[in-house]
This record gives structure tokens, C-alpha cells and sequence, in this order.
């Protein structure tokens, strides 16, 4: 105990020395930031001053957030015991993954010692995988048929396909190369004591990747610090693997989730329905008095939906008997329409040869039976829109394969809002930091870069689709912590200006800071220092230059992220899934100059105005100590993206562990 | 959980579920709406006054039996819930979707 109650003092100690840190870096910043607001942007160069300061703003916006997420960082240590009698389900999700592979995670989920279930979840529906699960002796699951024809949401559809076909209380989720310790469960289960839990979220690992870590792989700060910081405030996140979850409160999202969608489109639909009947009635007008008839009758039915929800009816009644109204008309209309059919035939048959009034033509009979085909169409046209405004006021979802969604699928990355929903309804989370399963990372940059892209295109689409900031049921600190982690893959724009910024100065002298001298200095060291420090102290010897580089590195990623994310959610363009492959051929292979031109630029524009600037600086066209700063500013985003010059040349980990000098 | 199955006539089906209705339980509910709806009896009565505890699956079940009858061109409706039940469909909202009757005649006859 008193080992324990040392390292409790320890962990507080440090804590504080956190929390004072985080004071002095966002105090210091707000100072800085003030001044170069207030006093020091060239208005006359606004075109780079505006965007650079912005750029500046953000970067202290996002390190008050991370001071935040320090503030509360919990560290757990041993976890509660696991009792008895627990029923779990290991889930083991697979799309296209080689079958060795997928086997290999399966046996090893087989092989965890708490008593479970394991379940291949194969949305490649592979006979050969099929036929290995049986051998090793774990179930194995496809999609059923209602999803065919209906839209299949990738890994949280496979999920949810699989929860309707299983019972464990609890559900652990693995990714098809996360190979699982036979413990997980015995220091994970024990936290759903609490029946408040919701889910455990553990590290991902990769042991693929070496010392070096060219591309980033590991997330050391995410899988620590920040995931320990997010879980003081409540709001761990569920990184969609290697984590337990609750199978009740994920059935509760479900079903909340299928009145939301039911209320909402039903709604919708009978605000919408009217200009739309109102369209077909004009139409029809012109067409046959039956279907303008049948078009009012619906109209009336929507009047009457909309007076029933109004008055509080349930959507079950109010839908039911919509329904049938409508299928009244249109059995109806048919029956009329077959009728009008046989008498336009009878019409045909004694058509004679008319003279047009107006200009005295001969009316030929492939006009008459164009009349015919417009009058034998419309209605059916009529009732085409009626039948699509019926199939929205109804309670059975019908565009999904299952009304019951309890994975979230508004996003292609379904972990995140999973975990925002669990939050908002009051389920609590815990991030247990121990690591319990053992995966593969890409091994190549375009791998690595589809991948990366993949998790900033559905964290946007998330923000954009349920804004953490308004959502009800959140708390503040939950808010900030959903968005904090939106806010940072907002960087890519601040890094275009900070890579203008100083090509700008070196090339035409314009210089977007009026002071360059000591009152810069004086306020921009204790800011920068404290930051540095405040980031040594949290990162406690872990690796975490990589990822610092990588979040500027990658600018082009997370533009193309916030981009396409807004097309697709406010402009409804598809955004296209990628499945990141686990494994990738060995060997040489050219730099995909595709995937990495802007950098590339990025690079050669900074070495061209390093030249010019020296140039310039000898030629007495320039100041010394601006220069200065400016090309201390150039080797650093140089440093940076040096990065991806690496590792645009990597081809897996070396086979020997290498001691790696940082760049 | 026990399951009673009535043929209350040639369209109509009454699921007589009791004891609880939960995560192990709900698969045969659903299969019963299932064989129910197709044999033609498409409008389905789930009596509830037996079940004295229902878990989120449980609420999955009817969910899916409602589809499933819609799907066919009948109803699924509910009858005589106890407190329970009530307050459960009243925390996840789903009683903005389905109305508890107060007895399978009242059900049939909405």
C-alpha cells in the first residue's frame, strides 16, 4: 500500500507541476497573441500579415485546448477485478485482410482466458474463411440478407449486422490484425462493475513499425497523455478496436437513434410533401381528372398526418394510418388507369384522320399515340412522387437494412460518434492504459496517408454532421474534448501560412511582423519555452517529435480532409471509402510523387527563398536580424518535412532494431 | 422468458412474451414475429403484461418485429406494459413510435 500511496503522490506532484505549466504556457501565449493582434500586423502587407496571425491564433486556441485535456490527466493504474459470470463477445472484424492473418488474431481472441464467445465478422463473406473458422473453432458471421440493395456502412454496418446475431453482455471489438493478450479481458471487464460503464478503451500497438517510426505510426501522446487527459474529463474515446463495450448501451443508441431518424423524416417529409403534391396536382391537371383526384386525397392524408402529430399522436399510429389511406388511392388510381387504357384502345381502334384546326395538317396516328404513351405514363408519374413521400412517412426505415443502428453510421470513422452518443446519453467511459493487443501499421506512405485521411475526412464529418459544441447531454469538458481533436485537424490551413510566410519575407522583402527585435523576443521565448516544457513534462521520455512533425507535414491531408468533408455532408458528394490494407508488398518502390507534390513544393519554394534571401541580405536589400529569423524559421519547416522525403522512400521496418538519430 | 403464441384470427397474431425480455431472450421474439407475419398474419399484438423486465435488446426486438410487419403491409402493436416496460420505452423515446394499448382488444381495434 504505501508503494501505492507514493506513487498517488508522485502522480499528483506531477499533476500540478501539469496544471502550472498549462497556466504559465496559456498566459504567456494570450500575451504574445495580444500583441501581435494589437501591435505588431503590417496592415500594409495584410494579404500575409492577416493570414499568418489567424494561423498564429489557432496554434494558441489548440494548445489551451491541450492545456485542458492535461488539466485532469488520470492515470488508473491497476484496474477492478473481473467477476464471474460475465457473458462477452469477441468480435474480429475483416474486409478483405489475407486469411492467415485474420486467423491468426481469431485464435489468439479464442485463446483469451476469460470465458467468451469469438466471432469472425467477414464482410467479404470468404468460403475459405468460413471454412477456417470452423477449424479453429470460433463462430463466424456475414451480412444477412437484408442488406442486400441497402447501403452497407462499412465496418459499423458489419457491427451492427453482428450484434443482432449475438448475446454477450459485453462486445469486444478487435480489428482483424490487433492480436489480443490472453488477460484483455481479465483487466478490462472488471471496470463494468460500474453499470454506468459504457465502454473500455485500451492502446493499439503496432509491432511492425521500428525505433525510428518513419511514418508515425505509433500515437504514444494519443495512446497516453491525451487519451488520459480526455478520460479525466469523461470523455476517453473509442478508437474502434482494441476497446469493450457495453452491449446495452450500445442498443440504447440504437434505439434512440430509430425514433430520432423516424421523428425527423417524417417531419420533414410532411413539411415538404405539400409543394411537392402541390406540383403533381398541377400536373396532373392536364392529365386525367382520376389521378388529380388521387393527388388531393393524398394531400389530404398529409394535412391529416400532420394535424395527428401535431395533436401528439405516436408515429407508429400516425404512419399506420397514412399507409393505408394511400394504398387506398393507389389501388384506386390503378384500377381507374386500367380502365382509362381500355377505352383510349377503343379510341384507337375508330381513330379517324383529323385536320388540325390551326395548321391545317393531317394529325397522323404517331401523334395520337404519343398522346396516348403521355396519358398511360403521367399518372404513374403522379403517383411515383406520392409513392416516394409514402415510403418516408413510415416507421420501418426502409432505405436500411436494419432500423436499428447502434454503431453510428453517420461518419466513416463510426468510433468517434459511437463514443459522442455514449456520452451525450450519460453512459461513462474509461481509457485503461496497459497495452493488451498487438497490430500492424501500413508500411508505405500512400498507405499511411489513405489512412490518415480516412480518420480527419469522419472526425470532420462528425463535427459537421452533430457539432460536439451544441449537442445536448454533454458536458463542458466533454465538448471541449470532442472539440479539441476536430480543432486540430484544422491545422493544415495554419501550416500554408506558415510556410508563406516566410517565402513572403525572403523573396520581396514584405515582412508580415512589424518588430522583429527584442519586444518580439521578449513575448514570443517565455511562450515558446513554456509550451516546449509543458510538452517534455507530459510526453515523460515518450517519442513525440514524429507526430509533431507530422501535424504540419501532412497540411495537404487535412485540407483535403476539411474539404471533402464539407462537400460530402453540406454538399451531400460522396466522399468514397478506403479500407486501409494491413499488409503491403516488400521492395523498392518509385516515391509516389502523386501523393506528396505539395510538400515537395512546399520544400523547393523554401530553399529557393533561403537562396534569394541571402542574396538579397548581401546585397544590402535586406536586414540582418529579420533575415535571421526568418531563415531559423525556413530549417525548421524544412526539419519537418523532411519527414515525408523518408519516408516517401520507406519499404517496411528494418529487420534489425536500429538506433535511430532524430532528425 | 416463456413465449405464448395466439392465432387471434386470419390476419392477427398474439405474442404472449413473459419474464424478461432481454439480450438472450429477444432473437426468439423476433423469430416468432417473423413466422407469425408469414403465415399471412401481419398485424402482430405483443401482450407485455407478463414480461417484468425489458433491456434495450429487448426494445431492438420490437423494433425489428415493427419492420418486419410493416414490410408485410401490417402493424405491430403494443399491450398492457407494465411499469417497467413503460418507463424504459418513456427513457429511450420509443414511445414517440409505439403506443402501449391497454389491452389487445384496445390494440386491435386502433
Amino acid at each position: 500500500m504505501t508503494g501505492g500511496r507514493a506513487a498517488d503522490r508522485t502522480a499528483r506532484g506531477r499533476l500540478l507541476l501539469i496544471r502550472l505549466l498549462v497556466l504559465v504556457t496559456v498566459v504567456s501565449g494570450t500575451i504574445y497573441i495580444g500583441w501581435r493582434w494589437t501591435d505588431s500586423i503590417s496592415w500594409s502587407a495584410w494579404w500575409i500579415a492577416v493570414p499568418l496571425i489567424l494561423a498564429e491564433t489557432y496554434s494558441l486556441v489548440d494548445t489551451a485546448l491541450f492545456g485542458t485535456t492535461m488539466w485532469r490527466l488520470k492515470e488508473r493504474g491497476e484496474p477492478p477485478v473481473a467477476p464471474d459470470g460475465v457473458t462477452v463477445d469477441v468480435l474480429v472484424t475483416t474486409y478483405d485482410e489475407p486469411v492467415d492473418l485474420v486467423l491468426a488474431t481469431a485464435t489468439a481472441a479464442r485463446d483469451i482466458r476469460y470465458p467468451h464467445e469469438t466471432w469472425i465478422l467477414d464482410d467479404g463473406a470468404r468460403d475459405e474463411l468460413r471454412a477456417a473458422a470452423e477449424q479453429i473453432g470460433v463462430g463466424y458471421i456475414t451480412r444477412s440478407e437484408s442488406w442486400v440493395g441497402k447501403p452497407r456502412h462499412a465496418k459499423a454496418g458489419n457491427l451492427n449486422n453482428a450484434l443482432f446475431q449475438t448475446q454477450g453482455e459485453l462486445l469486444l471489438v478487435l480489428d482483424a490484425d490487433q492480436v489480443p493478450v490472453p488477460t484483455l479481458l481479465d483487466r478490462t471487464v472488471g471496470y463494468f462493475s460500474d453499470p454506468a460503464v459504457g465502454f473500455v478503451q485500451t492502446p493499439q500497438f503496432f509491432t511492425n513499425v521500428d525505433d525510428a517510426d518513419l511514418l508515425g505510426s505509433q500515437a504514444p501522446l494519443f495512446y497516453g497523455p491525451i487519451q488520459q487527459g480526455k478520460d479525466g474529463w469523461n470523455a476517453a474515446f473509442f478508437c474502434g478496436s482494441n476497446a469493450v463495450l457495453r452491449r446495452e448501451a450500445l442498443m440504447q443508441l440504437g434505439i434512440v437513434g430509430y425514433v430520432r431518424q423516424v421523428d425527423a423524416t417524417v417531419r420533414r417529409t410532411i413539411r415538404t410533401a405539400d409543394s411537392i403534391l402541390a406540383r403533381a396536382a398541377r400536373r396532373a391537371d392536364r392529365e386525367t381528372p382520376a389521378v388529380r383526384l388521387a393527388v388531393d386525397e393524398v394531400r389530404a392524408a398529409v394535412r391529416q398526418a400532420r394535424h395527428d402529430l401535431d395533436s401528439g399522436m405516436s408515429l407508429g399510429e400516425l404512419t399506420y394510418a397514412f399507409q393505408r389511406r394511400v394504398d387506398a388511392v393507389s389501388l384506386a388510381v390503378v384500377r381507374d388507369n386500367a380502365a382509362a387504357i381500355r377505352a383510349d384502345l377503343a379510341v384507337i381502334e375508330s381513330l379517324p384522320v383529323e385536320r388540325d384546326a390551326e395548321l391545317g395538317t393531317l394529325v397522323v396516328d404517331e401523334a395520337a399515340f404519343d398522346e396516348l404513351a403521355r396519358r398511360d405514363l403521367s399518372p404513374v408519374g403522379a403517383i411515383e412522387s406520392v409513392r416516394a413521400i409514402a415510403s418516408q412517412i413510415d416507421a420501418d426505415v426502409a432505405g436500411e437494412a436494419q432500423p436499428v443502428m447502434p454503431l453510428a453510421t453517420i461518419s466513416v470513422t463510426e468510433d468517434m460518434a459511437t463514443a459522442m452518443r455514449m456520452h451525450s446519453l450519460g453512459w461513462r467511459s474509461v481509457y485503461h492504459h496497459e497495452i493488451l493487443a498487438f497490430g500492424l501499421a501500413p508500411e508505405d506512405l500512400p498507405t499511411m496517408l489513405q489512412q490518415r485521411l480516412r480518420w480527419s475526412q469522419g472526425t470532420m464529418q462528425v463535427m459537421l454532421r452533430e457539432n460536439p459544441l451544441t449537442k445536448r447531454g454533454l458536458s463542458l469538458g466533454q465538448r471541449l474534448m470532442y472539440f479539441s481533436t476536430m480543432w486540430s485537424y484544422l491545422s493544415g490551413f495554419a501550416a500554408l501560412a506558415y510556410i508563406a510566410g516566410p517565402i513572403v519575407y525572403l523573396t520581396f522583402g514584405v515582412l508580415p511582423v512589424e518588430a522583429f527585435g527584442s519586444e518580439f523576443f521578449a513575448r514570443f521565448l517565455p511562450y515558446f519555452l513554456a509550451n516546449q516544457l509543458l510538452f517534455v513534462v507530459v510526453a515523460r521520455g515518450i517519442a513525440t517529435w514524429r507526430g509533431q512533425q507530422y501535424s504540419l507535414a501532412l497540411f495537404p491531408v487535412w485540407i483535403t480532409a476539411c474539404w471533402t468533408a464539407f462537400a460530402n455532408v453540406v454538399l451531400h458528394r460522396p466522399l468514397g471509402f478506403v479500407v486501409t490494407p494491413k499488409t503491403t508488398s516488400r521492395g523498392r518502390r518509385p516515391v509516389p510523387w502523386r501523393a506528396v507534390w505539395p510538400q515537395a513544393a512546399a520544400a523547393v519554394l523554401l530553399v529557393v527563398a533561403a537562396c534569394v534571401g541571402l542574396v538579397r541580405l548581401s546585397t544590402g536589400h535586406a536586414d540582418l536580424g529579420p533575415t535571421l529569423v526568418t531563415l531559423a524559421w525556413v530549417v525548421y519547416d524544412l526539419v519537418v518535412l523532411s519527414v515525408i522525403a523518408r519516408a516517401a522512400r520507406y519499404t517496411g521496418p528494418s529487420p534489425t532494431k536500429t538506433v535511430e538519430v532524430t532528425s | 422468458m416463456n413465449l405464448d403464441v395466439e392465432a387471434r384470427d386470419d390476419t392477427t397474431a398474439v405474442l404472449l412474451p413473459a419474464g424478461r425480455l432481454n439480450l438472450v431472450s429477444s432473437p426468439r421474439l423476433r423469430a416468432a414475429v417473423g413466422d407469425a407475419v408469414e403465415s399471412g398474419r401481419t398485424l402482430v399484438i405483443v401482450d407485455l403484461s407478463g414480461v417484468d423486465f425489458i433491456d434495450s435488446s429487448g426494445l431492438g426486438a420490437l423494433v425489428a418485429g415493427l419492420k418486419t410487419a410493416r414490410t408485410a403491409g401490417g402493424d405491430l402493436r403494443l399491450a398492457a406494459a407494465p411499469q417497467q416496460v413503460l418507463s424504459v420505452l418513456r427513457l429511450t423515446n420509443l414511445d414517440r413510435v409505439l403506443k402501449v394499448h391497454e389491452s389487445v382488444d384496445a390494440a386491435s381495434d386502433a
